[in-house]
């Protein structure tokens, strides 16, 4: 599957999310579980000590690796290679798809394992798998779940298949494998264990995603609770990885900083209930684990970020704290933002690795509530990620029609003039009139039509807010 | 060794030093860390202190915990075994099984131990246990997590493929948390060690909440943990 999700335009998604009403419940409920689990590992975990020191401690080692990304990568090469393992490094999803193809195909292998990873999502690998003929199946429930639902969209970055009601997937295992148990969610999760038991044990190659690598053994981190991945790096002989390459810490230490956070933030686990580290042993001459092992390092429009003022979103460790707080995100639903990132993180990234043409709109979909900022783990300041995003859309990035850049500009010269800002105050209404109904504006321009299909934004007062106080000051006084 | 092989290196890091404006990092860079706040977890509690902890940690993740003692050990692991139905039961080659005077244990339950020269029965053994059984490496108190620095003689399948699992936590191997365990890792492979191939982190049964947010116990690895610590050990 790749970066893109549906092929309809922002504003229609936007208008299907809406309108999914289970989904927009379940979102609600998601959010309200995962935020209250969130409080009670984080902030309210006293043993823990104060939270907003894990989070600077975070901050600093994400900054740190990221200033110095090309040393830790070649560390991580280094050390990955010299216990026997392969490394590849994939400017784009093409040269990541090929060299994972032509892997298999030396094996002539068709049977794949893969655990949960947004990064191979990314890359569309299953689709590339498929055209060389392999049987392609995800382990983790979620996935497995959307897989068999004809290639269904992932809906959060943490829990894929949220948009799912247990009835929906009681009928997606009807229809496809002949499930006759209830919608219970233990006899559905026992039916998915079955089913890929035997999968897991005839497989012939196992991918996974990387939390983290750390760079100073040439380890790969896996980070789960179901223990899929485990099988997926136990069972067949050929175990491939594939990192986004921001995902690394130096060392150990480092590791464990992240590690809290993530579990904390993302599902407010203590610790999941794997977390496994993963080295070459090309020599491995035991009865199971793999015997040969590739890592490939993924850029894919990562780099267009280093350097500029949006390195901070490279930080991001994919708890998923910022969609769980999102009130945009809560109404809307994941499928809305056309992406396999969604959310603030999404809104920060997409454009980043996909361009603005593509996901310039993306940025809108925030209200700069600022519960994004305060929720990351890692401190990266989402919303003001999303301002930049939003100046240089308008500043022309991705070409937005020229009356939406106009008005725009215009806004902004107006907001900074004092004098301009009051006369366009008095204009304000004059030329929001024909968008107006009552005192809401219903019928938003440009980048502000999606949302007001679903959020009205106040409208301007029809007396302007100077000419207003100065009546009201003269009542009062006129009262007293 | 088979020899491993890096490809596209060089183009990548350049285009990364480039974008941050300056020529490629080639010196280990100081990372100086202003905030340590993990060190001061559970920092100088006393392994008793730890254990309560540790215990009060398992009630989250549906974990059961046994005490006993070095010498009831035996005793109290034939029970467990019985209360999750019996057999059959694989583990690890292990020589902590023998120190631990278990020996007659796994051979009056028909223990399989796995043995590499043996090749794929190894897996078939595994896959239709009832029970897999282990020793704990290190075991971490804040969050009830058992932790296998497994090899070829202490394979991961044990772990994994059972449907329940058993593990014995000697109390010596507790530690406050991750932090301490990862000193440890790092520390050994400072000193030129080779790191352990598959080092994971357990706590409790397989989980997931994938449907409608309901919590599952039991998904792909194990679907029931009981721990047992040595308490004098």
């Amino acid at each position: 599957m790749p970066m893109k999700i549906g092929d309809k335009p922002f504003k229609e998604r936007v208008k299907d999310g809406v309108q999914q009403t289970f989904a927009r419940r379940a979102v609600a409920a998601a959010q309200d579980g995962l935020r209250e689990r969130k409080l009670n590992a984080t902030e309210r975990d006293e043993a823990l000590g104060d939270w907003e020191t894990w989070r600077r401690a975070g901050e600093e080692i994400r900054r740190h690796t990221l200033e110095n990304l090309d040393y830790y990568l070649e560390q991580l090469s280094e050390n990955f290679a010299a216990r026997g393992g392969h490394v590849f490094f994939a400017e784009t999803a093409e040269e990541a798809q090929q060299y994972i193809q032509s892997v298999i195909k030396k094996k002539n292998a068709k049977r794949i394992v893969k655990a949960k990873s947004m990064v191979t999502e990314e890359i569309s690998l299953n689709e590339a798998l498929e055209e060389i003929g392999c049987d392609v199946l995800e382990s983790d429930l979620a996935e497995y779940i959307l897989q068999l639902d004809d290639h269904d969209r992932p809906s959060h970055i943490v829990v894929p298949s949220l948009h799912k009601t247990k009835e929906n997937i009681r009928d997606i295992f009807r229809e496809k494998k002949g499930y006759s148990r209830s919608e219970k969610p233990e006899e559905l999760a026992a039916f998915a264990r079955e089913q890929l038991r035997e999968a897991f044990l005839q497989a012939d190659v196992g991918i996974t995603g990387c939390n983290f690598a750390v760079a100073d053994t040439g380890s790969i981190v896996l980070v789960t609770n179901e223990g899929n991945a485990n099988m997926v790096a136990t069972l067949p002989e050929t175990f491939i990885a594939v990192m986004g390459m921001e995902r690394l810490v130096p060392s150990w230490e480092e590791l464990d900083v992240l590690v809290t956070l993530l579990c904390r933030s993302a599902v407010g686990q203590k610790i999941t209930t794997y977390v496994t580290a993963i080295t070459p042993e090309a020599n491995n001459d035991g009865a199971d684990g793999p015997k040969d092992f590739h890592l490939v390092i993924v850029d894919g429009g990562r780099s267009k970020a280093l350097g500029t003022e949006f390195q901070p979103i490279l930080h991001c460790i994919r708890c998923g704290a910022c969609v769980n707080v999102c009130p945009v995100y809560r109404h809307i639903g994941g499928h809305a933002y056309g992406s396999i990132y969604q959310g603030p993180v999404g809104a920060v990234l997409s454009p980043i690795l996909g361009g603005y043409e593509e996901y310039g709109e993306l940025p809108y979909a925030s209200s700069l509530c600022a519960a994004c900022t305060e929720a990351c783990p890692v401190r990266i300041p989402l919303h003001e990620l999303l301002i930049k995003h939003r100046q240089r859309y308008v500043a022309g990035a991705g070409h937005p029609p020229a009356g939406e850049k106009l008005a725009m500009k215009a806004f902004a010269v107006g907001a900074a003039s004092p004098p301009l800002f009051r006369l366009a105050e008095k204009l304000a209404p004059a030329v929001t009139a024909p968008l107006k109904d009552g005192d809401r504006i219903r019928k938003g321009p440009g980048p502000l039509k999606p949302w007001t299909d679903i959020r009205d934004f106040p409208a301007p007062a029809k007396d302007d807010f100077r000419k207003w106080f100065k009546a009201h000051k003269k009542e009062k006084e006129g009262g007293e | 060794m088979t020899t491993g092989s890096i490809h596209n290196r060089d183009a990548f890091l350049n285009r990364i030093a480039d974008r941050l404006g300056r020529n490629r990092v080639r010196s280990a860079p100081m990372l100086e860390r202003l905030h340590r706040p993990e060190l001061d977890v559970y920092k100088d509690f006393s392994q008793d202190e730890l254990l309560s902890v540790f215990k009060n940690a398992c009630q989250n993740i549906h974990t059961d915990v046994y005490e006993t003692t070095a010498e009831a050990l035996g005793a109290r692991l034939s029970e467990t075994i019985h209360a999750l139905g019996g057999g059959p039961v694989v583990c690890g080659a292990d020589p902590r099984f023998r120190e631990y005077g278990l020996d007659p244990v796994l051979e009056e339950e028909e223990v399989f131990i796995w043995d590499p020269s043996l090749g794929p029965v190894n897996i078939e053994k595994a896959a239709a246990a009832n029970i897999g059984l282990a020793f704990s490496d290190v075991t971490l108190a804040e969050s009830g997590t058992v932790a296998f620095f497994h090899d070829k003689w202490r394979s991961r399948s044990v772990g994994l493929l059972p449907t329940q699992s058993i593990v014995i936590v000697p109390k010596h191997t507790l530690v406050p948390r991750l932090t301490q365990a990862v000193q440890n890792i790092e520390k050994r492979a400072d000193s030129g060690e080779a790191v352990p191939s598959y080092i994971n982190f357990v706590s409790g049964p397989s989980n997931s909440a994938d449907i409608e947010m309901n919590l599952v116990v039991g998904v792909h690895g194990p679907v029931r943990v009981a721990y047992i610590v040595i308490t004098d050990r």
